[in-house]
């Protein structure tokens, strides 16, 4: 049995050691916001928190991640009233939306090194890949949410 | 993907519902903080029909509540905000009382196409079911007031509708649609009333939030992988990896035995492992090595098909147009320029790998999936199940992505025929390798382009010969007529410039590479050729680029709205540093047209970053411009992916990109600034939007190359062109 907590929620599992984060969010834990897009850390899809920072979770191992803090798209905000959530909001960023999961986590944590983040900070650190492209509004956000968390 | 569809709209669209319909009410979620804003459930389909209908596109229940259809699907283009704005302009309704819904498949064609096509391809949505959501709308709007009308026992000219209300104008008594609702229904006009026209339009035009952020800003929005149905098992699925061969034989033993690991299924041409977790299933499938037969084509790469499509330019060619005298026009001398272009096969690569849950039963089949043609999906797994049409039942979730790849569901097949083996509900889920190794890739293309040029500089003849596969052939959607299909011929057939004598010959060629529908389809790479050969045509005539369309476009005020925009909003002709270049495209698809200025820094290792995309387009009438503006926005990433990297290549007939480390796409480092623009000439034109902004990308960028380093780009993608740095 591994332990491991989700979203505040303490949880035992018994599943292979091997088995990828990201396969036990979903098909263990049934919480479907993180999704799978490439299997090797590419995309960024299956960006979640593990003690706070952000990790791509297809490519942990759930043994790797035992008696660790986990947070998933699904406990950022019980109202989605976190600033980068506002934030996309106002600015409209999602299209179809399957990436956005992930770009919401890995901004967070960004965010939380660089609270006053230039275009090219954004542009060096943030790596999701969004085919829809929805790239110009998600540096807007970015900079909205800043703002937003300052006040 | 660019026929024309019949856009008239038929009374028998507006039958009333009878008014003992009744299903299951919408499921909608309230979104908190979003109390006033109108709605769409985290699943978008809903129940056939619900309560209180008016007709197949609204309902509106007693407590006000409005449920809108729309019927197109949303892939991120924002169909569900747009289409029923386009209803809600006419019923004059409370936008915040609107919730949203997918029409319905199965209903679609229990009445006869109700919904019309419900196709979302070809930048279609909008375009092709403006006049019909209009219709609905009015409609409705009508037999409320008729309702309220009849209630007071007063003309209904005597009344007007707003805002959720019918208010009798002398007197000032009001009623709420919700009261009107079960009356309207009933009710039979004499004449269905006419739709306004775009100088009429107070919601259309505006910028409204997307109904669906919500949704995917909290993880909650449905696609068709997050599908959980009781009793269900996992699929992963290997495919014979050259496209057409066949399996011949598996050993079973490796997955035999391991944990969750129910079952082995071989299909004809794949293997499939069936267990109870989906990474159960993918780690005991990778165990297996399965014999292929894989043919002849088992010897093929992407050299060999470069060279048939050059060679083929060299053969016989059908025309596709032919005005003029080309051969007349070359003889009278003048000079001449000729170049070859070439593009590559290119993976579609939406962010959701294909996948399909279904549930086969004897006499019933529900398939969850991401389709963008629903009602091919039904045809298509009618033929998988062997079951009758109407026995299926299609939930299309939120796609992740479409871009032409949804259109058919290879993925929805082989579930299908797992379920009949295993007896029990399936969800098969491609992995990005198998996802991006069999996917119908966009054609590889060459193209001969010859022209001579006047005294004056400008074109007298231009003959293009293209050899390109063809995608009806490869998906069998359509039969190839008379040897030409438009998909392969659009850009080339309707080149918008004056060139007095105009001849395109085209010649389809299929390899065993599968080819469909990439976003912007035969545009994709037909704006990058004759587009980067009219950048070419200018240098000859040593003439600007920008003034050279201009003259060539002239009278044409839609595409000089464009250009001129263009122009004016990136600073055209004012000088750049070393090392930096503009480069300028035009081009018309799916009833848009479409402009870009790129610019361009080259450093000095030859590396190609692209600042600024400075984009207009005319797409004739705006829905939503905020929706307007990140579909140009999404489709100049999408091309710019394509140029800077997008190649499938092919080696012993397989694939040899399998993940996005071998296939790189954009990310935020690669993203310009960009700038959307509209140069809207409006009147009849209601042209696409989902596809225009790809096309032009991978030109403007190119020609943009051309004026910082002089190297002339005549191949994609970039990655692969050795360029001298800047000149």
């Amino acid at each position: 049995m591994i332990a491991l907590t989700v979203n505040g929620k303490a949880y035992s599992l018994d599943v292979e050691p091997e088995t990828p984060l990201l396969w036990v969010i979903r098909d263990e834990l049934g919480m479907t916001g993180t999704k799978f897009g490439c299997g090797i850390a590419q995309c960024g899809a299956c960006t979640v928190h593990v003690d706070g920072e952000a990790i791509r979770s297809c490519s942990i191992q759930i043994g790797d991640v035992a008696n660790k803090t986990i947070m998933t798209i699904e406990g950022l905000s019980p109202d989605a009233k976190h600033p980068v959530q506002q934030a996309w909001l106002a600015e409209d960023v999602p299209q179809c939306g399957y990436c956005q999961s992930g770009q919401i986590m890995a901004a967070v944590a960004f965010l939380k090194e660089h609270p006053k983040p230039t275009d090219a900070d954004i542009d060096a650190n943030l790596t999701n890949i969004c085919r829809c492209g929805t790239y110009v509004r998600i540096r807007s956000a970015i900079h909205r949410a800043a703002a937003l968390m300052k006040t | 993907m660019n026929q024309i569809v019949n856009t008239s709209v038929t009374r028998r669209h507006f039958v009333i519902a009878s008014a003992s319909a009744a299903g299951g009410l919408a499921i909608s979620v309230a979104f908190p903080g979003l109390a006033d804003a109108a709605s769409i459930g985290v699943q978008a389909w809903g129940p056939e029909i619900a309560p209180n209908e008016i007709n197949a596109f609204l309902a509106i229940d007693p407590d006000g509540s409005i449920l809108i259809r729309s019927p197109h699907q949303e892939m991120g283009q924002g169909a569900i905000t747009a289409l029923p704005m386009i209803v809600a302009e006419e019923l004059e309704c409370d936008w915040s009382k609107v919730k949203v819904e997918y029409a319905s498949p199965a209903r679609n064609l229990r009445e006869k196409n109700v919904y019309g096509e419900m196709t979302t391809v070809g930048s279609r949505g909008v375009r092709t079911s403006w006049q019909m959501l209009l219709q609905a709308g009015a409609s409705a709007r009508e037999r409320l007031i008729a309702a309220a009308a009849h209630r007071w026992n007063v003309p209904s000219s005597e009344c007007e509708a707003a805002n959720s209300k019918v208010t009798h104008k002398a007197t000032g008594r009001s009623l709420d649609y919700g009261a009107l609702s079960a009356d309207a229904a009933k009710i039979n006009l004499d004449k269905e009333p006419a739709i306004r026209t775009p100088d009429q339009f107070k919601l259309i035009g505006k910028r409204i939030a997307r109904l669906d952020t919500p949704l995917k800003i909290n993880g909650s929005a449905k696609f068709a992988i997050d599908t959980q149905v009781p009793g269900m098992v996992y699929a992963a699925v290997a495919a014979c990896p050259v496209f057409g061969g066949k399996l011949k034989s598996v050993d079973e033993t490796p997955a035999k035995g391991r944990r969750g690991v129910l079952q082995v299924v071989k299909l004809d041409n794949a293997v499939v492992v069936v267990a109870d977790r989906f990474w159960r299933a993918k780690e005991a499938l990778a165990l297996l090595k399965p014999e292929w037969d894989v043919g002849e084509a088992g010897n093929t790469d992407s050299a060999q098909f470069a060279k048939l499509y050059r060679d083929t330019l060299d053969g016989a060619m059908v025309n596709a147009r032919n005005d003029g005298n080309v051969d007349d026009a070359f003889g009278k001398g003048g000079k001449i320029v000729e170049a070859v272009y070439e593009a590559p096969h290119l993976a579609h690569a939406t962010m959701e790998p294909l996948n399909a849950t279904v549930n086969l039963q004897a006499d019933k089949l529900e398939v969850w999936l991401g389709s963008q043609t629903p009602m091919g999906t039904i045809r298509q797994a009618a033929a998988a199940s062997g079951l009758k049409p109407e026995q299926i039942v299609i939930h299309n979730c939120f796609l992740g992505g479409g871009f032409g790849r949804r259109s058919i569901n290879d993925e929805m097949r082989q579930a299908i025929l797992v379920a009949k083996v295993v007896g029990k509900p399936v969800k098969l889920v491609w992995t990005r390798e198998e996802d991006m190794t069999h996917d119908r890739y966009r054609p590889q293309a060459a193209v001969r382009m010859k022209a001579a040029l006047g005294a004056d500089g400008m074109p007298t003849a231009f003959d293009a010969k293209i050899a390109v596969g063809s995608i009806l052939r490869s998906t069998g959607i359509n039969k190839v007529e008379n040897g030409i299909e438009a998909q392969a011929v659009e850009g080339f057939a309707n080149i918008p410039y004056a060139i007095p004598s105009v001849r395109v010959g085209c010649m389809l060629k299929n390899t065993h590479v599968p080819v469909m529908f990439w976003r912007s389809v035969g545009s994709s790479q037909n704006a990058f050729f004759v587009e980067s050969y009219i950048d070419e045509l200018a240098q000859a005539a040593g003439q600007d680029p920008y003034k050279f369309r201009r003259a060539l476009l002239a009278g044409k005020s839609d595409f000089l709205g464009v250009l001129d925009t263009i122009a004016e909003k990136s600073d055209w002709g004012k000088p750049l540093g070393q090392g930096r270049g503009r480069g300028i495209a035009i081009h018309e698809c799916y009833g848009s047209i479409i402009g870009q200025v790129a610019e361009v820094t080259v450093s000095q290792k030859g590396e190609v970053r692209v600042d600024r995309v400075v984009a207009a387009v005319d797409c004739g009438h705006v829905v939503n411009p905020g929706i307007v503006e990140a579909q140009i926005q999404s489709g100049v990433i999408y091309g710019l992916s394509a140029a800077l990297y997008g190649e499938i290549t092919i080696k012993q007939g397989r694939v040899e990109q399998a993940n996005f480390d071998e296939y790189q796409v954009v990310r935020l480092s690669d993203t310009p600034k960009i700038e959307v623009h509209l140069a809207l000439s409006g009147g009849k034109k209601w042209g696409g939007i989902g596809e225009p902004g790809t096309a032009a990308t991978a030109p403007a960028v190119a020609n943009a190359v051309f004026a910082a380093t002089g190297t002339r780009v005549r191949s994609m993608p970039l990655k692969n062109i050795k360029l001298p740095g800047p000149v």
